[in-house]
Order: structure tokens, then C-alpha cells, then sequence
């Protein structure tokens, strides 16, 4: 079965990545930088929606599993000097070791209980993070060396772009065909319910320990790739709210989608740029309306989460579908049910 | 022995502080099975709430704590209304995004009304210091145990006696039975939110007296996890035992070992909490096993 079903998604995806490759030389380094932060973004979305969207099993504990796959790639490059690119896959086997290691609890709990062992999870690796000194640097920023290519620096906003979104682009993928196979199913199937399951022949336990593995795989990914693209990593990027962050894109993406990944992504990582733009606009006209910047962001953002779980709760993907719906059929109100 | 006094009426008066904002966490959990992130933020509304009343108009004490839980119980309610009745009977991811992102705006709220910087008010609790044995104390800790103990009290009699407290109760044990012997649901729902927020306003004013009025009280928030798992999500003596457990153990981990490991000791507790006995101390097994 091909990737896209009818030739008009076929010409979407043609579009859309012949803009992405347009777009670095037209762009300015603002909306460059907001690129590649989409494109990390995407791919920790991708690796949170594998775990929460089509496994079902909620996670709290993004942030640290960012934070292994960034220290990680950080500190093997900056000790023992190995190369940018055996690292970054380091760093993402190792953080599938402790999404796994953490992913244990999952043997015996689930929802709301295991949401809540995942908290512990964020606190205790924070906790390692900032306290073993000797080998993180504690709660004092890690300077990373920068990523070399054919004698080109990849971490300016251009030479990222490229990695950026390669990865992003094969993470989508690998996503997508995975959901395809027998693995991504029994993920689905125990999403849905896990003693139907058991019952078809799926193992449950192997089943949830892979998901979490998979997942931090990608989420690793994620981390490691923020710290070659920063330079610089504290702990302070790999926080619990990094983790409410990421599952704030894949619910207002739409979870259990590919699609909403990107969208969720997009979103969150573009709403405080836009009203920061908006605020300096401001700061001539009312300085005192700038100074609530912060809040409007962080309200805006709480607002997001609640508007669209309340209004619409399969997220921006659902409403991309809605748009397609209606021009399939223009100018006729009919509308193609659900089920697709 | 000084200091194993001193840390335990620190470890006390902070968990019971935990405690009040535990008790609310378990009210809403026990009427309407929703998991409230936001438990934090409506500690550091009493906070910002009684500094309003006290400094910002000027009430004397008595008054600003009344004002201060009513304005909290009415926010508890108007959020019942608009954000978590849409959302009954969805899955529990999305009542976890839910609450968190409400405190996320209640947050933002507080952060543009009165902003970043910490702020005081003349504190009604006793200052200065006691002598405990041989032992000193700080008094405001000290006073806050048997507050916050005769306050969790009158909730548990309100629990027994009262026709809300037993109707609550009736939802919490089988929701169809009460709800044909005529308890009104959405009712309960409004005031177990209202409850809960006053309670939580109680332990955001005593931590405000404590700690002042600062932005960080909502991180409390946090430690509720802990502190019901530990207990049982639906007891509320579990909350109470639960908070002072935490509470004793961060202190005496902090006093004994050092090392910040206060910080991670509850969520160590947590993890092998919910490895044993996933229904806490005083919870119903009614857990559902993998």
C-alpha cells in the first residue's frame, strides 16, 4: 500500500515539500530558527503520540526523557570526543534503556496511576540531572561542540534546517509505516482494550515496554538534536512543563495522528512567538500592556489546551479533515461521514 | 533530640499544610473522579487572596479569611461549570490536559494581577519562637498542626452529618443509586469544587503566613501526588496521614542526609507506594490491575 491513497494527497505532499525545501532561502533567520524548533518539536511530538496517542499510556515524563537523550549526546561528545553523529544515536538507545526502565511501572498500572508514576519519573531524573555534578555539571549549563558536515557547521539555523527536517521528515515516516505493521497494531489494539488484546495473542507487557522504547527512541531524538542545535543545555529546558508542553501539542494536534504531530507542534511552538511579536508592537504604543506579556502567554496557552478539549477534542487534525471535507464536495453542503 | 523535635514540628506543619491542599485534591477526586493539576494554583489564589484582603483593602483578619475562602469557593464553582462539565465521562488524559491547563491560566492570572515580585502580610499567626522541651521552634509551624487538624476535623463532621456531606458521599459510593434517590449531581460536583478551593484557600493563606506571599506556593501543588497516593486517592484520612508522612520524612531526609534529597524522597515514596499498594494507606481496593 503506497504512502498517500488518491493523487490529491499525493500533490499536497509534493507541495508541501517543495515549500520546505524553498523556504530556507527565503526565509529570514527569525522564521528559520522557529523552523527548526518545529522540526524538533515534531519529532518529540511524533515519539509522545506513540506512546499516548496510539499506545495509551500517559506520560508525564517528556521532559526527562528529553534531558537523558540531550546529556547524553552532549556529554559523549564533550568526554570522550566522539563524533556528533554516533552520539546522537547513543543518545536515542539510551534513552529507550530508561523509557523502558521507567516504562516498568506500566507492567502494573495504568491511566491515572501510571500518569502519576511517570511524575515521579520527571522528579527523579531532574533531580539526578542537577545532583550528580561530576558527570552532568549539575545545575550549571553544558556547552556543546558544534556539529560538523563536509567542513560546514551545522548548527547555524541554515545547516540545521537541513538535518532538521530530514529527521523529521523520516520520523514521520517510520511513524507512520509502524502503524501499518503488525507491531504498530498490537499498539493500537492495547490502546483499545488491552484484554481483547491479550485474548488476539498480543503480549500486552512486551507490547507497552516496546511502545516506551519507541517512543523515547524518538523523544531522545528530540533532546539530543536540542543540544547540538543550542549549543547549550541546562536542566531547566527539560522541566515538567517541557513534558505539559509536548503533550499540549499532540492533544491539540489531535492524538493518535501523524498529522497532528506537526500541526500540534506548529501551533505551540509558533502561539508565544506570535504574541511576542504582537507585545513588541506594543511596547511603543502601551508599554504597560507589554509588560503582561508573559501571562498573556502563558494564559493564551492554558486556554489552547481547555478551548480544545472542550470544543473539539480530536484536535487540529480532525479540523484539517472538516476543511478537506467541505471542499471535496463544494459547492454542495453534503458532507462524508465519519470513518475515514 | 533538638533537632529530631525541631524537624518534626517542621515536618508536621508542612505536611499538614500538604494535608489541606491533599484534602481538596480528594473531595473532587471522590465526587467526580477528576485528577486536578490545578490543586497548586488554587493554594496560591488563598495566597494572593488573603494578601488582597489584608493589605490591598484593609480588612482585619477575620474578615479577609472570609472573604478570601468564599471568593475561592466561588471560583471553584464557576470552574466546574465552564471547563469540567463539558468534559464528563471523557478519557483521563484529557481531564489531566484539562486541569492543567487551567493552571496554566490561573497561573497567568495571578502573575498579571499582581505580579512577580514576593509580598507580605502582617501575619495573624504567632511569630517568633517556642520552646519545645529543649528544642526551638518556629511558632507559626507549630500553630499550624492543630489549625489545620481542627479544620480537616470539621470537614470529616461535615462528611458524617450534613445533608450535602452524606449526599456526596452517596455519589461517591454508586452515582445511579443516588441519583434516583433524587441527590442532584452537578449540585455535588459545584460544591465538592467549592469545598475543595475553600480548603485549599485555608492551607495558600497558613503557607502565605509561612513562607509569604510569592509566586512558588503553587509548586505545592506537586506534592499532592505524593501525599494521596501515599494515603489513598479516596480517603480522606489518608490525606491527612499521607501529608504528615511526606511532610516528616522531607525534613528529617533533609536534616539527616542533606544532599536536596528532601526534594525527590516523596516521589520515591510514590514510586514504591504504587509498585506495593497502589491503593494507598486507607484507600478502596478498587484499583484496576494490568
Amino acid at each position: 500500500m503506497g504512502l498517500r491513497r488518491v493523487p490529491a494527497e499525493r500533490v499536497r505532499l509534493g507541495l508541501f515539500a517543495a515549500a520546505l525545501l524553498v523556504f530556507p532561502f527565503l526565509a529570514s533567520p527569525y522564521w528559520l530558527n522557529l523552523a527548526n524548533q518545529i522540526a524538533i518539536a515534531t519529532i518529540g511530538a511524533l515519539g509522545l503520540n506513540i506512546l499516548v496517542g496510539y499506545t495509551g499510556q500517559i506520560s508525564l515524563g517528556q521532559g526527562a526523557f528529553m534531558a537523558v537523550g540531550a546529556y547524553t549526546s552532549a556529554l559523549l561528545t564533550l568526554r570522550l570526543g566522539l563524533p556528533w553523529g554516533v552520539s546522537i544515536a547513543a543518545a536515542c538507545l539510551a534513552t529507550a534503556a530508561v523509557g523502558v526502565f521507567f516504562g516498568l511501572p506500566s507492567l502494573r498500572l495504568k491511566g491515572l496511576y501510571l500518569a502519576i508514576s511517570t511524575l515521579a519519573a520527571q522528579e527523579i531524573v531532574e533531580w539526578v540531572v542537577t545532583h550528580w555534578t561530576a558527570l552532568t555539571g549539575g545545575v550549571e549549563a553544558v556547552v556543546v561542540p558544534a556539529p560538523q558536515l563536509f567542513g560546514q557547521r551545522l548548527n547555524t539555523d541554515f545547516g540545521f534546517y537541513w538535518l532538521g527536517i530530514i529527521l523529521a521528515g523520516g520520523t514521520a515516516l517510520f511513524t507512520a509505516n509502524l502503524f501499518r505493521s503488525r507491531i504498530g497494531r498490537s499498539f493500537v489494539a492495547v490502546r483499545d482494550q488491552d484484554i481483547a488484546a491479550s485474548v488476539i495473542g498480543v503480549n500486552v507487557f512486551g507490547t507497552k515496554l516496546l511502545a516506551f522504547a519507541t517512543s523515547s527512541f524518538f523523544v531522545g531524538l528530540a533532546g539530543a538534536l536540542t543540544a547540538y542545535y543550542r549549543n547549550i543545555i541546562s536542566w531547566e529546558r527539560f522541566t515538567l512543563e517541557t513534558s505539559v508542553l509536548y503533550l499540549a501539542m499532540i492533544i491539540v494536534g489531535g492524538l493518535g495522528t501523524i498529522r497532528g504531530s506537526l500541526f500540534g507542534a506548529a501551533l505551540i511552538t509558533l502561539l508565544p512567538a506570535m504574541i511576542a511579536t504582537a507585545g513588541r508592537e506594543l511596547q511603543q504604543s502601551a508599554p504597560a500592556a507589554a509588560a503582561l506579556l508573559p501571562s498573556v502567554q502563558q494564559a493564551a496557552f492554558g486556554l489552547v489546551i481547555i478551548l480544545f478539549l472542550v470544543f473539539e477534542p480530536e484536535g487540529l487534525s480532525k479540523l484539517w479533515r472538516n476543511v478537506k471535507d467541505y471542499f471535496y464536495v463544494w459547492p454542495f453542503a453534503y458532507r462524508r461521514g465519519e470513518g475515514r | 533530640m533538638d533537632q529530631f523535635l525541631q524537624l518534626t514540628v517542621a515536618g508536621l506543619g508542612t505536611g499538614m499544610i500538604y494535608a489541606l491542599a491533599a484534602v481538596g485534591f480528594v473531595i473532587i477526586y471522590k465526587a467526580s473522579d477528576v485528577i486536578n493539576f490545578a490543586q497548586g494554583d488554587l493554594l496560591l489564589f488563598g495566597t494572593y487572596l488573603i494578601f488582597f484582603s489584608l493589605v490591598q483593602i484593609g480588612l482585619p483578619w477575620t474578615a479577609g479569611v472570609l472573604l478570601t475562602m468564599l471568593v475561592a469557593a466561588g471560583i471553584g464553582v464557576a470552574v466546574e461549570r465552564t471547563v469540567l462539565r463539558p468534559l464528563i465521562g471523557e478519557p483521563i488524559i484529557s481531564m489531566i490536559m484539562v486541569t492543567i491547563g487551567l493552571s496554566s491560566v490561573l497561573r497567568a492570572v495571578v502573575h498579571a494581577i499582581w505580579g512577580p515580585q514576593p509580598r507580605t502580610f502582617p501575619s495573624f499567626l504567632p511569630e517568633g519562637e517556642v520552646m519545645v522541651g529543649s528544642a526551638v521552634v518556629s511558632a507559626d509551624r507549630l500553630v499550624a498542626i492543630p489549625l489545620a487538624l481542627a479544620l480537616l476535623g470539621g470537614l470529616a463532621l461535615f462528611f458524617r452529618r450534613t445533608r450535602s456531606g452524606i449526599a456526596m458521599r452517596a455519589i461517591a459510593d454508586d452515582q445511579q443509586a443516588a441519583l434516583s434517590m433524587g441527590i442532584s449531581i452537578p449540585r455535588v460536583f459545584a460544591t465538592a469544587w467549592a469545598l475543595a478551593a475553600a480548603t485549599a484557600a485555608i492551607g495558600g493563606i497558613m503557607l502565605g503566613n509561612i513562607v509569604g506571599v510569592t509566586p512558588n506556593v503553587a509548586q505545592i501543588g506537586l506534592r499532592v501526588f505524593p501525599v494521596v497516593i501515599l494515603g489513598g486517592l479516596d480517603s480522606i484520612r489518608g490525606a491527612v496521614v499521607g501529608g504528615a508522612i511526606i511532610g516528616l520524612l522531607e525534613f528529617y531526609a533533609g536534616g539527616y542526609i542533606g544532599h536536596g534529597l528532601n526534594l525527590i524522597v516523596p516521589y520515591i515514596v510514590l514510586i514504591i507506594v504504587l509498585m506495593v499498594r497502589p491503593y494507598g494507606l486507607f484507600g478502596r481496593e478498587i484499583i484496576e490491575r494490568v
